[in-house]
């Protein structure tokens, strides 16, 4: 219980010190967004006391205010979740990112377990029959997979199946016209433009799981423990599912924190090239249009994802694996 | 092959030798330069994927070499036909893009840029993992409670995004600025990793020795733990040099990367943008940056997975063909994935 409330404080505590991050990106980095946002209204020939207005009704800042008021300032901004004004959409940041935000969500956990799933059956195949001709041909198809980024997935994907065959819609998440509902054509529009980023971000992911599963597959055949359960005469089916599955798969699992971020901080990437409307894809129309408090907003939602996104790994880490500790060590 | 497998053993080597006093200098480097370099070397090279991943390296090495000494003719608009396809005319052996430069060229050319970058963020990504990896594990205590939590805060914050902002503060056009800008949070992942396995390595009975006999902190790291993580460490700077190559092209492919001159990655973004997305006609203009892409991360997969073959004592043994295997309870590679 300890561990979980320990994990749960550590919540709040991240996303305070993203936040100031954020404020410190915002107004210390020299060129900073706001400065050069600053420059610029300067160079328009905005007068001064204009262009600091301006800047304060965009993002809580008041660029005459000492520092720390500035800081409190936007960290109150943050608390009640004003993130500004978008400047490009010309509406508040918040809602832009509520809209997004379920889009990039839906597309990375979908993803994810696809890739994960497929990859530790792949694997434990592999390990399985270790040797054999299809380990041989899953181990060189996983190596390349491996050297192919989700990118370049996409968008050969995009060119073959969505430009040139025409089966897929080259941008949006759900088609004109098809309002949000519980209806099947809604749904199914859903999946028919969200196909080709979840395969492309899949495909990519499956050779690291696929070789990592069968490392530790075969790593784990060789135990003794499994040895005895054969020898007591289990099943092979639960041998292969309680003491093979199992074990093989929980050190994945702490590398799950990791592919997460790696996986998140993708979808920029990914969105902007299915023009998928996500967190990513606004963030990079943010930059183009040097629309700075739709861009910080972006990164701190995606921040928060992220670290909500762990939180709930790392529970659910504690049903699998019983033994988990606080992880405290001895000073030498 | 008389070489301890067990990958702990080569951590009291220093020590055998050092009490040894009848070896002259002389042996004792030889002895170094078998143990260390030729055998593995030799375990290496009889592995077809390290053949082929030094291969293809060294196919990049050579591209980068000819640029550097200009042997091939810089890239230009208009030096050739529009649209020349991939061998139809030799002068051009990858064909030309919508301006009529010459694809080889544009690959060729920034060949260097790109391998500095990898290379930058690779470097800087690993020392800094296995400074606080070591560090943190090792020490324990407070130590660990701080630089714990600092990686914890850094790896809360994607990457991607990350290096977005970043470059829009920085514009980092340098190579070797990128590489780091690039890899700017990679280093608490894999110092996390590092940290878990220096965990294991503390409490080996060799360790506790140099401990009880006062051995300072410092000398204990790089003599006892650090040949230990070494293999480790290696096959992830590989994987941090492909994450680098990945993260780089991807930026500049949607544009968020300043540049001057073009390189792969802008390669790859110009080709999808200027309208070889809808003929096929220019379908070569998008597949050579893939290709060279492509081919760069695949040698360096290669090349870390017959390194693993190498350094993981398992797989080792089981290639000297000694029946017993180690078990060694080693993390897998957490970073492998992206």
């Amino acid at each position: 219980m300890n561990y979980y409330l320990k994990r749960t404080a550590q919540i709040p505590l991240t996303i305070f010190a993203v936040a100031t991050l954020t404020f410190g990106l915002i107004r210390l980095l020299p060129g900073g967004p706001f400065t050069q946002l600053r420059l610029e209204l300067l160079q328009q020939g905005v007068p001064a006391e204009q262009v600091d207005a301006r800047i304060e009704a965009l993002q809580n800042i008041r660029p005459d205010a000492p520092l720390w008021q500035q800081y409190l300032d936007y960290m109150v901004g943050v608390a009640q979740l004003d993130l500004g004004q978008s400047i490009s959409l010309n509406e508040p940041v918040i809602d832009v990112l509520a809209r997004s935000l379920p889009w990039t969500v839906f597309l990375v956990v979908t993803s994810t377990i696809l890739m994960f799933v497929v990859g530790v059956v792949i694997g434990s195949l592999q390990a399985y029959w270790e040797g054999s001709r299809f380990d041989r041909l899953t181990s060189g198809g996983s190596i390349f997979l491996m050297s192919v980024p989700y990118y370049i997935f996409a968008v050969i994907f995009l060119f073959i199946l969505a430009f040139q065959l025409q089966l897929f819609p080259t941008g949006n998440a759900v088609d004109r016209g098809v309002d949000a509902s519980l209806s099947l054509a809604y749904f199914s529009s859903v999946l028919h433009h969200a196909a080709l980023p979840i395969l492309a971000f899949t495909i990519s992911g499956i050779g690291s799981t696929a070789l990592n599963m069968r490392g530790n597959g075969i790593q784990v055949l060789g135990k003794e423990y499994v040895e005895v359960a054969r020898l007591r005469g289990l099943s092979n089916n639960r041998i292969a599912t309680r003491y093979v599955a199992r074990n093989a798969i929980l050190p994945m699992y702490t590398g799950l924190l990791l592919l997460i971020g790696f996986r998140l901080g993708g979808t920029v990437v990914l969105e902007e090239i299915f023009s998928y409307p996500g967190l990513g894809y606004y963030m990079i129309q943010a930059v183009n249009a040097n629309d700075y408090p739709l861009m910080m907003g972006c990164f701190l939602v995606i921040t928060v994802t992220l670290v909500v996104g762990v939180y709930i790994a790392d529970l659910t880490y504690g049903l699998i694996d019983p033994r988990i500790s606080a992880g405290d060590s001895d000073e030498y | 092959m008389s070489t301890e497998p067990d990958s702990a053993a080569e951590g009291i080597d220093w020590r055998s030798e050092a009490s040894n006093a009848e070896m002259s200098r002389r042996d004792r480097l030889s002895e170094l330069y078998e143990q260390k370099i030729r055998v593995p070397a030799v375990v290496a090279w009889s592995d077809d994927r390290t053949r082929l991943g030094l291969l293809i390296i060294s196919v990049y090495l050579f591209m980068a070499l000819v640029d550097i000494f200009g042997l091939w003719r810089d890239s230009s608009p208009n030096q050739a036909d529009r649209f020349l396809r991939p061998f139809e005319n030799m002068q051009y052996p990858l064909g030309t893009t919508n301006s009529g430069r010459d694809l080889l060229a544009l690959i060729i050319d920034s060949t260097p840029f790109i391998l500095l970058m990898v290379l930058a963020g690779g470097v800087w990504a690993t020392t800094l993992a296995v400074a606080v990896g070591t560090l943190s594990g090792y020490k324990g205590g407070t130590v660990d409670t701080v630089i714990t939590a600092i990686s914890d805060f850094f790896m809360a914050i994607p990457g991607l995004p990350l290096v977005i902002v970043l470059a829009i503060a920085l514009s980092p056009e340098n190579p070797i600025l990128l590489g780091v800008v690039l890899t700017i949070n990679y280093w608490a992942g894999l110092g996390r990793s590092i940290r878990s396995q220096v965990l294991s390595i503390r409490e080996a009975s060799y360790v506790e020795a140099s401990r009880t006999m006062g051995t300072s902190t410092p000398r204990i790291i790089i003599k006892d733990v650090l040949p230990n993580i070494m293999p480790y460490v290696m096959v992830n700077f590989v994987l941090a040099a492909r994450y680098t190559i990945f993260a780089a092209v991807g930026l500049y492919f949607i544009g968020v990367l300043p540049y001057s001159g073009q390189n792969w990655g802008v390669t790859l973004s110009n080709a999808y943008y200027q309208g070889s997305l809808f003929s096929m006609q220019a379908l070569h203009w998008l597949l050579v940056p893939i290709i060279a892409i492509v081919g760069l991360a695949f040698g360096l997969i290669l090349l870390s997975q017959g390194m693993d073959r190498i350094f993981n004592p398992r797989v080792r043994t089981r290639l000297t063909g000694e029946s017993e295997s180690v078990t060694e309870d080693t993390d897998t590679s957490t970073t492998e994935m992206i």
